[in-house]
């Protein structure tokens, strides 16, 4: 770990203009991605802002009905509130799959977002990754790939993300707040949030330098029986092969994202009208143009038959 | 004391302390944080300084030059080691592979630079900084491309590659049922829970290691040759260690560096493997390929049995000896093993918990398993007939005692072995699909010549001195029995004293060989103690009765402490062993019961109950003896389920190489187990009638697993682990 | 040519090939570390550190305040044998760094109980055998104290049935909530039953 200098940041104001001062800085929130990336020298800070104990830890009604998460909201006590387990209970019950007890009392809603792939080889700095170092291969590709995308990848990139929350932030379309160095604030659509890896697999999502995520909203609750299927070889504390976050209506319409098969939560929204014809119609849909390699080609039925495990969950 | 006719009845036989489930005495020690570890020794000199080791970039190859300026440089930096400054360095007769590489390299993350810093952080900072750059060599890192040049490995401890009975061929090939199947396991790492870590310190030439060691005095034997330096000048101190399974038999590279770095430094140096690091860098179970060919009557005798295995290592490496427990577990006129090794420029390979059975039984279980249903008899029914009560390829050596049958009858009717239905893929309850397996249990046991001193003082107080290790066995525990009942001190009137090279040396902790071993020399021991206690107030010994701390001869009574004095007495011996493993099969046997439910639509697979019943002999404390069992059954279900190091075929090393990649068990994945012991004394074994248990706990239970998916699925895995994504193109079509 | 076939191109050419470390050349004048005052009270106590902004919380305790109850398995946040209890919450000191806790209050296995004055849960590990080799330990202790306070709390986990209902300390619960901390030894189901007999008792 490189040596870095270390502030704390008493608003969001404060953070941003830290970092203003301070190209090149990282914010670190729960810290339990960055740190850890850190001691492996894959994230080489010189300075970092401290944005943990920003005031925005609160959940808020917004005027459209639906909540407005702090971004440093914990993802226990998001995943706690009782207006997320009663309206968004998708949203809890991918929190409470996600990483352990400990890690989750740290672990922050735009920390979360941000987490970065667990592909092994990125995580090995001897190893050729563009990810973590442009250009320098992948090694990844016609290596051990068991754990890693079949869709959406690139020539340059099969990493996935490894979100559990952002799975089901994506299929309850919530859309990320922002605030940048010169004050200004945007909203991103979940869906536009994270970018193909194409030939710059470094880049990840669409914040510019320095932009601070203040909030996540949610749009009002959409009812319906949520169901979030983590399939993983042990029963806890893994990352998912696969995972389906589904909303189903009483009339069979509903919604679907898929977690651990691409770069990204993985929607497609023309595929859910198929919802109510069954599994296999919808997961043809949504697994169109995979690229699966002879390591994780099982990803493929394994979305289908999970999925259709959620339907019938679903019906009752 | 020399052990060489069958024991007859002694003072352990009154099991006032042996034989009970004491709590472990090191209990409040290490729940509260206050035992030390290697790491966490105080009684160090002051200014130990920290190092950061730098591994291979490479699996095999040259370092063509290391690029040391930067590192050196950097703020804190007191020294930098590498092979080109560490002095002529020899090897350990326990390494395969050098522990500092240079110029040649001969696996991935081979240690190749220490840097030593003032602080952990800048260590760890500098070692970054140390630029190498490499001559890459092709290297072979593919078992199953390797099979065809693999060779009769070199005879090890006793084993030998071949062994062959009657005519395997002929009667294989005219048996009515037969079965060839080829299993695979994979490569597994011990993933103990503190890491491989020292504390190293000079005094002129003499050197100090604060080490997580399970076998002292071999390690003193290998670091003393490692630094061409007498075995004298070195003391080892390895008190508590945080789990080892194998992994910590021998000096690894945190040893080595660490007095290499605090030589240079001048400083005590400190070292502890990165946890990332520890998979490529240290040693791992190999992984093997096996066939099985199993011949039968049409009533389920088996007429000809064969195991071939094959596994890699590095040159000089050798095999995991898989096929083992074939030579001894079942009937059977017509016989054949054989086991081959390839040269695999993988990490080095060699011991974990039951080298050899665990992934012997891995396969063979599940052969039994596929050949009762082929001979349409229940897998324990199929078992129990072709038991054997003699060293089937020596009959003239019967077993010294054999209860597998007890273990897979009585467990059955534990488990309700009989609701299990015969027809996989029958039961169900809700979404999951459920199933039962079995598998025998075999371990074989091992002695080894142990030493120990005991100290009595006159507060009465019994303490014994060994460098026996307690790894979580409870070494600490049953050595105080051992101690209190041989004496006739209650429990708390003993200190244990253990994992000192200053002491007496010991069996140390391996191959389950410890507990029997180690409580046997305390026995040889304190029977010495018991005669200088008698002499010395002109009593006899063979007559007097050690009984509530105090001697007994006649109408004397003595307090023990009355009897030591202010000068205290003391006592040294060992137990050495004559011929009777020769002469008696010595094994220990168990039967694993298992329940699955797979998910009918995703595969998961998720272990509802697990029951072990073990026959090994006296169960010295049944509190501790049962979580060796339970923790061995965990590791079991790990290997069964999720337990893979992923080679990189192309760049030759374990991918996953940190504790979210490898996958060991958590709590979720593990439902209540129960353990069952056997009654079961043998005298054949010790004074103590003991017999190892701690790995016999982990043989057969992933085939019990396996066996158990089987039931529920209809679908054969036969590669570990068995993962839902091998299951998924037989699972029941979905809607 | 794509990067798929140079790397499987150069893989099978590999023979004698100088590939240099694939680790970024870094400039060569390293920043002296940056040093940070900070105040914790840890197990009751008032402590105050000058520490290298890279300590890691479990640093300060292990390395700077001898407290080495709390122990570094992977450092990676993935074994939990670094639990301890910040200001009431159970977290990985692996994976915080030691600056972020100015002003925080710590528990470690240290604070809860001691050899002589052992904490409930400590004396019912004991008695359950509820750990082998003893190095994941004080994490499970302080993992299993601060689980029996989050089921309290009503905080849901992966197994909670009913997300509207408050949760219950059955068996699973507490097997998934304790799922964070890696017993290689397989103590879990001694574990299990030192938890529930203590929380048996707060009932
Ligand atoms: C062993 C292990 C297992 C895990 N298992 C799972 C799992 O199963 N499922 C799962 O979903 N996750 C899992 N995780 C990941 C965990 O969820 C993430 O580490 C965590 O959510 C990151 O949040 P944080 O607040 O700690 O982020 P940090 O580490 O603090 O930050 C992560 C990134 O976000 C940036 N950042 C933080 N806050 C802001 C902000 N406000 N604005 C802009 N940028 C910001 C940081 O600069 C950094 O780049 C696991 C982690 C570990 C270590
Ligand atoms: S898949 Fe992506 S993250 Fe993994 S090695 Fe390739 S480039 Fe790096």
């Amino acid at each position: 770990m490189k040596a870095f200098t270390y502030e704390r940041a008493a608003t969001p104001a404060g953070a941003t203009a830290a970092f203003a001062k301070a190209p090149g800085a990282r914010f670190i929130a729960g810290g339990t991605n960055l740190l850890d990336l850190m001691k492996l020298q894959i994230e080489t800070p010189a300075h970092l802002i401290d944005v943990s104990r920003l005031a925005l830890d609160t959940i808020e009604p917004t005027k459209e009905g639906g909540l407005r998460i702090g971004a440093m909201v914990r993802n226990t006590d998001l995943a706690a509130d009782a207006r997320v387990r009663r309206d968004y209970g998708l949203l809890t019950r991918a929190l409470v799959a996600g990483a352990s007890g400990q890690l989750r009392n740290k672990a922050t809603t735009a920390g979360n977002l941000l987490q970065r792939t667990r592909c092994p080889y990125f995580y090995d700095t001897n190893q050729p990754c563009n990810k973590r170092q442009p250009g320098s291969g992948c090694a990844a590709i016609g290596g051990v790939s068991r754990t890693l995308a079949v869709l959406g990848a690139s020539e340059a990139c099969i990493a996935t993300h490894p979100s559990d929350m952002a799975v089901a932030m994506r299929a309850l379309d919530a859309s990320v707040e922002t605030v940048d160095a010169a004050g200004k604030a945007r909203a991103i659509p979940i869906a536009d949030f994270y970018r193909a890896p194409g030939t710059t697999p470094h880049l990840e999502t669409m914040l510019e330098p320095g932009e601070l995520i203040t909030a996540v909203t949610l749009p009002k609750p959409m009812g319906g029986t949520h169901i979030y299927h983590k399939v993983r070889d042990r029963a806890s504390y893994a990352f998912a092969l696969i995972s389906v976050a589904a909303v189903v209506q009483k009339d069979g319409s509903g919604r679907v994202a898929l977690g651990g098969v691409a770069h990204k939560p993985w929607r497609v929204e023309a595929a859910e009208a198929d919802m109510p014809r069954g599994a296999k119609a919808v997961a043809s849909g949504l697994l169109a143009g995979a690229t699966p390699s002879h390591d994780n080609a099982y990803k493929l039925p394994l979305v289908e038959r999970t999925l259709a495990g959620v339907l019938a969950e679903a019906k009752g | 004391m020399k052990f060489d006719t069958p024991a007859t009845t002694n003072p352990i036989d009154r099991l006032k302390v042996i034989g009970k489930p004491t709590n472990r005495i090191d209990g409040p020690l290490k729940t509260t944080g206050a035992a030390p570890y290697a790491y966490e020794q105080r009684d160090i000199p002051a200014n130990a300084a920290y190092g950061f080791i730098v591994g291979s970039a490479i699996a095999k190859g040259r370092l063509v030059s290391v690029d040391t300026a930067d590192a050196e440089a950097a703020p804190g930096v007191l020294t930098i080691v590498t092979a080109a400054n560490a002095g002529t360095l020899g090897k350990g007769d326990f390494n395969t592979a050098k522990l500092l590489g240079g110029p040649d390299i001969e696996h991935y993350h081979q240690a190749i630079a220490l840097v030593v810093a003032e602080t952990f952080e800048q260590a760890r900072a500098a070692a970054a900084l140390v630029r190498a750059d490499y001559a890459r060599a092709r290297g072979a890192f593919d078992l199953t491309a390797a099979m065809d040049s693999a060779a009769p490995p070199k005879p090890m401890f006793g084993t030998i590659a071949d062994t062959a009975v009657g005519d395997f061929d002929a009667a294989f090939a005219a048996a009515p049922v037969t079965l060839d199947a080829r299993y695979t396991t994979p490569d597994h790492s011990h993933a103990m829970m503190e890491p491989h870590a020292t504390i190293a310190a000079w005094e002129g030439d003499r050197l100090t290691l604060w080490t997580a060691n399970q076998m002292v005095a071999w390690s003193v034997g290998d670091m003393a040759k490692t630094l061409g330096i007498p075995k004298e000048n070195i003391r080892l101190v390895s008190p508590y260690i945080g789990g080892g399974f194998g992994g910590k038999l021998f000096i690894r590279a945190d040893a080595l560096m660490a007095a290499l770095g605090a030589k240079a430094a001048k400083r005590p140096v400190k070292i502890a493997l990165p946890r990332p690091f520890i998979a490529n860098n240290t040693t791992h179970r190999p992984a093997t390929i096996q066939r099985i060919r199993l011949g039968a009557t049409k009533d389920g005798k088996i007429t000809a049995i064969g195991h071939e295995s094959w596994s890699g290592d590095l040159p000089g490496g050798g095999p995991e000896t898989a096929v083992g427990q074939t030579r001894l577990l079942y009937a059977g006129p017509n016989r054949m093993t054989r086991m081959r090794l390839a040269v695999l420029d993988l990490p080095e390979g060699n011991a974990m918990r039951a080298p050899g059975e665990a992934p012997g039984l891995m396969a063979l279980e599940i052969a039994m398993d596929e050949m009762a249903e082929k001979l349409g008899m229940d897998p324990i029914d199929f078992r129990i007939l072709n038991d054997t009560q003699v060293d089937p390829e020596k009959p003239e050596r019967p077993f010294s005692q054999r209860q597998l049958n007890e273990c897979l009858t009585t467990g059955a009717g534990k488990f309700g072995w009989a609701k299990r239905s015969a027809k996989p893929g029958a039961a169900r309850d809700g979404r999951w699909l459920t199933g039962m397996g079995v598998a025998a249990a075999f371990r074989n046991n091992i002695n080894a010549t142990s030493a120990a001193r005991v100290r009595l003082d006159k507060a009465g107080v019994v303490t014994v001195e060994t460098d026996m290790t307690d790894i979580g066995t409870g070494s600490y525990t049953i050595i105080a029995q051992t101690a209190a009942e041989m004496m006739g001190v209650p429990l708390d009137k003993v200190v244990v004293k253990l994992g000192d090279s200053a002491f007496p040396v010991s069996a140390g902790s391996g191959g389950q060989w410890g507990a029997n071993s180690s409580t046997a020399g305390v026995y040889a021991a304190c029977a010495k103690l018991r005669e200088a206690v008698a002499a010395k107030l002109g009593l006899n010994a063979a007559d007097a009765e050690f009984v509530d701390g105090e001697i007994r001869s006649g109408d004397r009574r003595v307090s023990l402490g009355e009897a030591a004095g202010d000068a205290g007495l003391v006592a040294e011996d060992r137990m050495e062993y004559g011929d009777l493993a020769d002469k008696y099969q010595q094994s220990t046997f168990g039967a694993h019961f298992c329940e699955v439910g797979v998910d009918a639509a995703t595969g998961e697979i998720r272990i509802r109950r697990m029951l072990a019943v073990c026959a090994a002999g006296r169960i010295l404390n049944p509190k501790a003896a049962r979580s060796q069992v339970i923790g061995a059954m965990t590791m079991g279900a790990g290997a069964a389920l999720m337990e893979e190091l992923a080679v990189d075929k192309r760049f030759g090393f374990f991918v996953n190489h940190d504790l979210a990649g490898y996958e060991v068990p958590v709590h979720a994945d593990i439902p209540h187990q129960e353990v069952i012991f056997l009654d079961e004394t043998d005298p054949t074994t010790s004074p103590m009638k003991a017999k190892g248990v701690g790995e016999l706990g982990i043989c057969g239970v992933a085939a019990a697993v396996a066996n158990a998916v089987y039931n529920a699925t209809g679908v054969r895995v036969r590669d570990y682990p068995v993962t839902l994504d091998k299951l998924l193109g037989g699972l029941p079509a979905i809607a | 040519m794509s990067r798929r076939g140079m790397l499987a191109a150069s893989a099978a050419s590999a023979a004698v090939t100088t590939i240099p470390a694939a680790r970024a050349k870094t400039a060569s004048a390293q920043p002296a570390p940056s040093m940070a005052r900070i105040a914790l009270t840890v197990n009751g106590e008032a402590r105050e550190l000058e520490l290298d902004t890279r300590t890691t919380l479990l640093d300060a305790l292990r390395e700077h305040l001898q407290l080495t109850g709390t122990k570094k398995g992977c450092d990676h946040g993935q074994c939990g044998a670094c639990t301890v209890i910040v200001d009431g919450r159970r977290i990985n000191s692996c994976l915080s760094l030691a600056v972020m806790h100015d002003g925080d209050t710590v528990t470690t296995i240290e604070g809860l109980g001691t050899p002589d004055d052992l904490h409930p849960m400590q004396a019912a590990f004991i008695v359950h055998d509820g750990y082998q080799c003893g190095y994941c330990t004080p994490g499970q202790i302080c993992s299993a104290v601060a689980v029996l306070e989050e089921i309290e709390a009503g905080i849901p986990s992966h197994v909670t049935g009913d997300l509207t209902a408050p949760a219950e300390a059955t068996n699973m619960e507490i097997r998934e909530r304790m799922s964070g901390n890696i017993c290689r030894c397989g103590a879990y189901s001694n574990i299990l039953e030192a938890i529930t007999e203590v929380a048996g008792r707060q009932a």
